[in-house]
């Protein structure tokens, strides 16, 4: 079995860590990995901002780049969803297909351990896209059995410790294109997670969605550089520690 | 005070006082959790929920019937019933009712549809005076303002406003805010007003088509006040209002409290099945746009909003640019997936108001999926033309350099050398409160390539 995996073009570009460390966690447990040359970008900037149909190409790019793999994993919540909702709009079977790694890692792999260690206190930022668009866990507003895959798979971590939040899954305020048109409700609602995360003694905040640990981290290194970011796939890679300085320059 | 154009710039105003906003944050947040409580207190919410959306599915599959067999029965009960098309027929009904009894002054119960139709400013027109009874609805009419959300209107005044609000018109002493002190003097207030009206209206929370009777739910009884002393009772409903049956109101007085308030249920929820020997009841049956949303299939699922606003209470973007940042008087996320119904150019800006979190779909009692109607407009509202040409531009751009690898690659090239520069200039909308990561000295592809080639 090969996994197709997906990086987004924004991981691509700003985090690389974040894509080599989910390519070393995936590898690591035994898989077969292939990153397809194409596609950069899942379409849903453009879609979140009204040009579903500007963005309608990309998805075309990544339906025949990706389509010989029987999973497709991507260590992005809300490009996954993006991904799962356009194709199943169309009614492509490899709506079923697409994975966000945490969900891959939880329900595909069931992965029950992992090598890793982390020894530090860890405020985890439940994405809304992975959380209430995914159902990677169970959202405040709903009375339903509580459940968090990234938190599970977080827990099999050595050394780290979750923090409790006041608000345990608050949207941080990125929204995509909403971060830069409304960008003052965007950073109030920033602020205020990183407040209850600080104020909570968190020394990272990690997120299965590197887009909203890029708007938290952006703000943080303004207020409160102490505490940093780190996407999931760094920490359960066991990559997170390092400031992943790639040890070669670009060409 | 002028409308602002749009959501971002009304919530710049909002945001400009940043303890205020952090204050209305926290008093609606606190609803929320009071809301979260008492959901929890009910072991079968989420088979309410569901039962819920599906009769309300079910009634909106059959809306005319449903509709018709609700008039019969109410007018087989002695209730005089009328049906409006729109806002401006609604306002002649009433005002034809109120002719026609000689009526000069309306006590009003709180109703969204009248603030919908414009009623208020119509009879004043004709010389009728307008009290609106509700607590929260009376402040803002004092202060010729609208509500600023849809159950509690005064929510975004603080006390010390509210006392200042009596003070200036009801002859209360400067700088009362006592909460109960401040209560007791609207108490007096309002109460010379229900003895002296000559006509009473309310709104409509349920309406039921098996028995033509019809349900208002308030905390301070003065639906009951106005409408048990005036001779005549004026109930105005929306088209939506309906329910089926009686026994289907369990389901949705259950929900509605709990979603809304957070109480186990609204203080008054008052039955009027028909009217009191000697007294006149009139219901207004109204349409207003609610049948075009009908037919919008993307849409039409908006009709079975109760109108709890446990979506206002959850949005966090509500909650930080308050209810006056929406250019509709119904504002929040059901707002803005009812608005471009009614003028897709003049609220252009109000689906895009929202990080699209999904949590006003999950707290929603009838499960409205708000959120993925708030994307479809958004689509449909660019698609009118109604958007900005360098947000076209840029979409358009970002799209065709996507897909293309080399463009692509040399557009990350720049970006990531430039970030430094962008972050000390703080010149655009991102780095002027937040910084760009350090960049990267090689992309992920770059480092993959290099694997694949060691191998
Ligand atoms: S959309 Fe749902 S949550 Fe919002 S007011 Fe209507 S019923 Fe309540």
């Amino acid at each position: 079995m090969t996994l197709g995996l997906f990086i987004p073009c924004y991981i691509d570009q700003l985090y690389p860590q974040v894509g080599q460390a989910t390519y070393t966690l995936l590898t690591r447990l035994g898989h077969q990995v292939e990153v397809p040359e194409k596609p950069a970008c899942c379409g849903q900037p453009m879609s979140n901002s009204g040009f579903a149909k500007a963005g309608a190409g990309c998805l075309t790019d990544f339906a025949r780049e990706y389509a010989r793999f029987d999973h497709i994993v991507s260590p992005s919540g809300s490009c996954v969803l993006h991904l799962k909702e356009s194709l199943e709009a169309q009614h492509s079977p490899m709506a079923h297909r697409v994975y966000e790694l945490c969900e891959f890692l939880h329900d595909i792999a069931k992965v029950d351990s992992l090598p890793a260690r982390f020894p530090h206190r860890v405020g985890l930022h439940q994405s809304c896209h992975g959380l209430r668009g995914l159902g990677l866990g169970s959202p405040s507003e709903c009375r339903v059995p509580a459940f968090s895959k990234p938190a599970r798979l977080l827990q099999m971590v050595a050394g780290l410790e979750l923090v409790p939040l006041d608000r345990c899954d608050e949207c941080c305020g990125f929204g995509g294109t909403f971060s830069v048109f409304e960008s003052d409700v965007s950073v109030s609602m920033g602020r205020d997670r990183i407040q209850d995360h600080i104020s909570h003694g968190a020394e990272f905040i990690t997120s299965a969605d590197m887009s909203c640990l890029m708007h938290l981290g952006g703000l943080l290194s303004r207020q409160a550089p102490q505490v940093k970011v780190r996407h999931i796939a760094e920490i359960l890679a066991g990559t997170a520690e390092s400031e992943a300085e790639p040890s070669l320059n670009d060409g | 005070m002028a409308q602002p154009l749009t959501h971002s710039a009304a919530a710049h105003e909002f945001q400009r006082d940043p303890a205020r906003a952090a204050w209305h944050d926290q008093t609606l947040w606190m609803v929320r959790t009071k809301r979260d409580r008492m959901a929890a207190r009910v072991p079968e919410w989420e088979q309410l929920r569901e039962a819920a959306s599906q009769i309300k599915e079910h009634t909106l599959s059959k809306l005319a019937d449903y509709l018709e067999q609700f008039a019969d029965n109410a007018a087989a009960n002695g209730i005089h019933v009328h049906w409006a098309a729109d806002g401006d027929e609604h306002n002649r009904i009433v005002h034809g009712i109120l002719q026609r009894h000689g009526a000069r002054k309306l006590v009003k119960s709180k109703s969204m549809l009248t603030e919908e139709c414009h009623l208020n400013p119509h009879l004043e027109k004709q010389g009728i005076e307008v009290i609106d009874t509700d607590l929260g609805e009376r402040i803002v009419q004092l202060q010729e303002m609208p509500p600023s959300h849809i159950v509690m209107p005064a929510i975004h005044l603080k006390r010390a406003e509210v006392g200042e609000v009596f003070h200036e018109h009801l002859g209360t002493p400067a700088g009362l805010d006592d909460p109960q002190q401040l209560t007791e003097a609207a108490r007096q207030h309002l109460r010379n007003h229900f003895l002296t009206a000559d006509a009473a209206l309310t709104g409509v929370n349920f309406a039921v088509a098996e028995t033509g009777g019809f349900v208002v739910c308030t905390n301070e009884g003065n639906a009951d006040m106005g409408a048990h002393l005036a001779p005549v009772h004026i109930a105005c409903m929306g088209i939506e209002k309906i329910i089926p049956r009686q026994a289907h109101l369990g389901v949705f007085l259950r929900l509605l409290a709990r979603s809304a308030t957070g109480q186990p249920s609204t203080v008054f929820s008052s039955h009027f099945l028909k009217p009191r020997p000697g007294q006149e009841m009139h219901i207004i049956i109204v349409d207003n746009g609610r049948s075009r949303q009908l037919a919008r299939s993307d849409y039409r699922k908006s009709l079975a909003c109760i109108r709890c606003a446990a979506c206002f209470n959850t949005c966090p973007v509500y909650r930080r640019s308050g209810g006056y940042s929406y250019s509709y008087f119904i504002s929040g996320p059901i707002g803005s997936i009812l608005a471009p119904n009614v003028d897709k150019a003049a609220h252009a800006s109000m689906p895009f108001a929202s990080t699209l979190c999904g949590s006003c779909t999950a707290v929603c009692p009838v499960k409205i999926d708000i959120h993925a109607q708030l994307l479809k407009w958004r689509q449909d509202i660019t698609a009118a033309g109604h958007a900005p040409w360098w947000k076209k531009a840029a979409m358009h751009t970002t799209a065709f350099v996507v897909r293309r690898p080399a463009l692509f690659r040399l557009g990350g090239w720049f970006m990531r050398r430039t970030t430094p520069l962008l972050n000390l200039l703080r010149l655009d909308p991102w780095t002027q409160s937040r910084d760009l990561p350090p960049a990267p000295t090689q992309t992920f592809r770059q480092w993959h390539n290099q694997q694949s080639n060691k191998k």
